[in-house]
């Protein structure tokens, strides 16, 4: 007879105990959209509207691990000393922590282009904001679906 | 120290675009994870990231603990130069890890 | 396709015996054959994929995950060769001997890698290229042991195999081999642990099918060490093989096993001709 807490075996062989799987704890919260708002606001101030557009987020559709997802940033910007890319943030709405990577670029940089790899906890919403040097703010945003492994791995 | 690669080529020519890529050996642990006894693995980051180029700060990153191991960066600046190239990577205990490297610009 | 936990079945058709009476029969047929070209059948064992067939692991990934592969100045695990590089030259044991003092330029191991595992007459045993790694340090260096899945092995271990990049796998199984080979091979077809799997049933009856989201490889072992998504690090052929013993639930053997070695050149032959790629990098 099984008891209240008890996990069938079938239902851990079909992986069906996700907290098995994912790279967190299952006492580690999951970010909320109210979170990252919460930090959106801090990194970005209040007042200053965010546009849509400029900012190209490339990521997989289907990121096959969450522990390290390829991400390619560009911003659409001339980069003079006039008009350049000063700040650019990427905000997770299901992370942990919603601040995910900052990076600070100028009319050195040549071009507004950085590629790095980061953690997705889950499927979730990708957001990044460039701030221009003019104040302003752009954004875009990415989906990206988070898989789990068929296997556990306890190596 | 880390174990550090960097990817740069060693000339470019004025007024060109550099691609400079970057990687550390660091585990970016999360403090989230625990241990196979159920023991919470503490919190262990790389914070900051810097790029110099004679002299002055041409590119910089803020990492949290969203960024994967072994922290990587692809970023470009604009060959002024010949001069050194300095990478500092800087942890959350305030250890630096840092490299240099020449680019000779014709 | 959810991982069987049914009871077991008596087994499929490919690795049940024949009934009696058919084995009796079998027995006098491999007697008959026995006393003409038995060597030469011998010889070539049957493939369960056809060459043309061979797939590498790199297919069975994500587009993102195979171009961090191909691209070596963002592929993670160029980290390890380059330490493997210094390491390469650092001087070590007693007479301050580096790897580079015997070999000169890592380059020339080139091929080295993609005859591994190999049986060395002198040391009497099968040497995959861990061991050997760990042999020639402690025979000729005479310096501190290198540790399985330790960082220096690791990084040693990639740059070597690094140099083979490209190069087909072409392990030799004949002669003194062939035991080890056959051991390996009757593992590979083995059934073990809870849900009570062989290698074979993923790996060669089901490759390209879907466990869960994942789509099964053919099992290829030409990317070692590799950079796996799911480690966040490098890691050895044996480790990847511990956690498929896992994953069936069956108690893994240790990393370094003559077991896992043997394993190891039946995956070499298996593979035959595709090109090693390491380090490649895995989900």
């Amino acid at each position: 007879m099984r008891g209240p807490v008890e996990i069938s075996r079938r239902a851990m062989l079909e992986g069906a105990v996700g907290i098995l799987v994912l790279p967190l704890s299952a006492s580690a919260a999951l970010a909320t959209p109210e979170s990252m708002a919460a930090a959106m606001e801090e990194a970005l101030g209040k007042g200053t509207p965010m546009k849509a557009g400029r900012v190209r987020i490339e990521l997989p559709e289907l990121a096959e691990n969450g522990n390290s997802v390829p991400l390619k940033l560009t911003v659409d910007s001339p980069m003079t000393p006039a008009d350049h890319v000063k700040m650019l943030y990427v905000f997770s709405e299901k992370n942990p922590v919603s601040n995910v990577v900052r990076f600070h670029l100028g009319p050195r940089s040549g071009v507004a282009r950085v590629q790095t790899s980061i953690r997705l906890a889950a499927t979730q919403r990708i957001t990044a904001v460039a701030r221009m040097s003019d104040g302003s703010l752009w954004s875009g945003a990415a989906d990206v679906i988070v898989t789990q492994a068929a296997c556990l791995d306890e190596t | 120290m880390p174990a550090t690669r960097i990817v740069v080529p060693a000339k470019a020519k004025k007024g060109e675009i550099v691609e400079i890529k970057t990687i550390i050996n660091h585990p970016q642990e999360t403090g989230f994870r625990h241990d196979n006894v159920g023991r919470p693995i503490p919190r262990d980051i790389i914070t900051r990231f810097t790029c110099t180029y004679a002299g002055e700060e041409v590119f910089r990153m803020d990492l949290f603990t969203g960024v994967a191991a072994n922290p990587f960066v692809g970023f470009t600046t604009i060959a002024t130069e010949t001069g050194d190239l300095v990478f500092e990577w800087t942890d959350q205990h305030g250890a630096v890890t840092r490299e240099q490297t020449r680019l000779t610009v014709t | 396709m959810l991982l069987p936990c049914h009871p077991r079945e008596s087994g499929d058709p490919a690795t049940r015996l024949p009934l009696p009476p058919m084995r009796i029969a079998w027995a006098l047929l491999a007697a008959v054959l026995s006393t003409f070209a038995l060597r030469a059948l011998a010889q070539e064992p049957p493939r369960t994929i056809a060459p043309s067939d061979l797939r590498s692991g790199k297919e069975f990934v994500s587009p993102e995950t195979r171009g961090q592969q191909d691209d070596l100045t963002i592929n993670p695990g160029m980290l390890w060769v380059e330490q493997g590089d210094k390491l390469w030259r650092t001087p070590a044991g007693p007479e301050a001997k580096s790897c580079a003092s015997c070999h000169g330029a890592p380059s020339a191991l080139k091929g080295a890698a993609a005859r591994y595992p190999l049986y060395d007459a002198r040391l009497g045993r099968l040497l995959n290229l861990e061991a050997r790694i760990q042999q020639c340090r402690a025979e000729r260096q005479q310096a501190t042991p290198l540790a399985y899945e330790s960082q220096e092995l690791l990084a040693l271990t990639a740059l070597v195999a690094h140099q083979s990049r490209g190069l087909p796998m072409s392990v030799a199984i004949d002669g003194p081999a062939r035991p080890f080979f056959d051991a390996g091979r009757a593992l590979y077809h083995q059934r073990q642990g809870q849900l009570d799997l062989a290698c074979a049933q993923c790996h060669d009856q089901s490759w390209g099918k879907r466990l869960r989201v994942e789509r099964i490889s053919q099992g290829h072992a030409t990317g070692f060490p590799i950079y796996r998504l799911e480690w966040q690090t490098l890691g050895s052929l044996h480790r990847r093989l511990r956690a498929c013993f896992q994953g069936v639930r069956a108690e893994p053997y240790p990393s370094g096993a003559p077991e896992l070695v043997a394993l190891e050149l039946y995956l070499g032959w298996r593979a035959q001709g595709l090109p090693i790629e390491t380090p490649a990098v895995r989900r």
